[in-house]
């Protein structure tokens, strides 16, 4: 049996991880310096980025701590940020399952980027794969908490002005639509996503809309399926 | 602690718990099994870009309801910024750090 160098392993999930480390330091700062100007200090991003580790999410809830959001709404809001995550596990059920008491971790770590670097490591060999998926998830985590502390740290030491520093959350997801869109078989459900969501603004303004426009555009996904050539991995993947 | 700092703290372990939920969901759902029905699958394909969609408008919402070209201009400007630089460069640190940089000199000098 080939013993794999540790050092090996940890060298190469940095090497991968290293367009993570840049965009997690980026937003993970800027992340901490929202709020710090909320008046959470450091302490508050550790925990944070330590327990919550979503960083749309993340995002929204200093809005919510400073407009001091009822719970309910916080619940909601995290159910329907992290929505998509619900999906992610689907691509790593046996995987994880065979890295025993780590996958707890694995789990808990499935952001958006950790998920997309992971997935070209499922081709590995089994000896190499699961220390990798290890040494990415945890890579990542701590250039996220790095990031969040840090800009907990300057906002409190710098003088300038931070506003519209939160806009990198809508920066974010615009990014990661205009990727998904690249792919054809996206642009319709983007299309209907977009239509159901501001309909439902219009109909229900904007504290009510989302979850109807959730449930509205799930519905309609699932009538559109036969039209959409839903065979697994086939039919609208062209791109 | 102080009554704010209590509920703060309850935001976020409701937050941290909630997300590890949805992200343990599948396993807990689907892990026993070894086929994960072909709805879900679909569901799994094709609800990420629209919900990234629904984001986006959700991100926009204030500026959208109310119309009001202060806050909607900017926030339209920065986002096509952003996708345009996304689709021109894929470089995702660029494309944010462009869309937010600008946002912020808008909404600070231009646009008060």
């Amino acid at each position: 049996m080939k013993t794999i160098c540790k050092g090996r392993i940890w060298r190469q999930a940095f090497r991968r991880s290293l367009p993570v480390l840049c965009g997690y330091l980026f937003l993970g700062v800027a992340f901490g310096l929202l709020l710090q100007q909320a008046g959470y200090g450091p302490g508050w991003a550790l925990l944070i980025s330590l327990t919550v580790y979503a960083g749309s999410l993340q995002f929204a809830l200093v809005g919510f701590l400073t407009g001091g959001a009822s719970l309910g709404l916080v619940a909601l809001m995290t159910l329907l940020i992290n929505s998509r995550h619900l999906f992610y596990g689907l691509s790593f059920i046996r995987d994880f399952s065979a890295m025993k008491r780590r996958k707890w971790y694995m789990i808990f770590a499935l952001t958006d980027e950790t998920y997309s670097l992971l997935l070209p490591i499922r081709e590995y060999p089994e000896e190499e794969k699961y220390p990798l998926m290890w040494a990415v998830a945890v890579l990542d985590h701590a250039y996220w908490v790095a990031g969040s502390v840090l800009g907990g740290l300057v906002g409190g030491a710098l003088q300038a002005n931070f506003t519209g520093i939160d806009f990198a959350m809508t920066a974010l997801f615009v990014v990661i639509l205009t990727e998904q869109c690249r792919r054809a078989a996206n642009r319709f459900p983007a299309l209907l996503g977009g239509i159901c969501g501001l309909l439902a603004l219009i109909l229900l303004g904007q504290q009510n809309f989302l979850l109807p426009a959730l449930v509205a555009v799930t519905g309609l996904l699932l009538a559109f399926r036969p039209l959409m050539g839903d065979k697994n991995g086939q039919g609208g993947e062209a791109s | 602690m102080t009554p704010s700092d209590r509920y703060a703290l309850a935001a976020v372990v409701l937050a941290a718990l909630l997300t590890f939920a949805t992200r343990l969901a599948p396993f807990v759902l689907f892990g026993s099994r070894s086929k994960v029905p072909p709805a879900v699958e679909y569901l799994g394909r094709v609800l990420p870009p629209a919900l990234m969609a629904l984001l986006v408008v959700y991100c926009l919402r204030s500026g959208l309801w109310t119309m009001d070209i202060r806050t909607l201009l900017p926030q339209l400007v920065c986002a096509a910024l952003a996708a345009g630089l996304q689709l021109w460069k894929h470089n995702e640190l660029l494309s944010i750090g462009a869309a937010t940089g600008l946002y912020m000199l808008l909404v600070q000098r231009v646009f008060i």
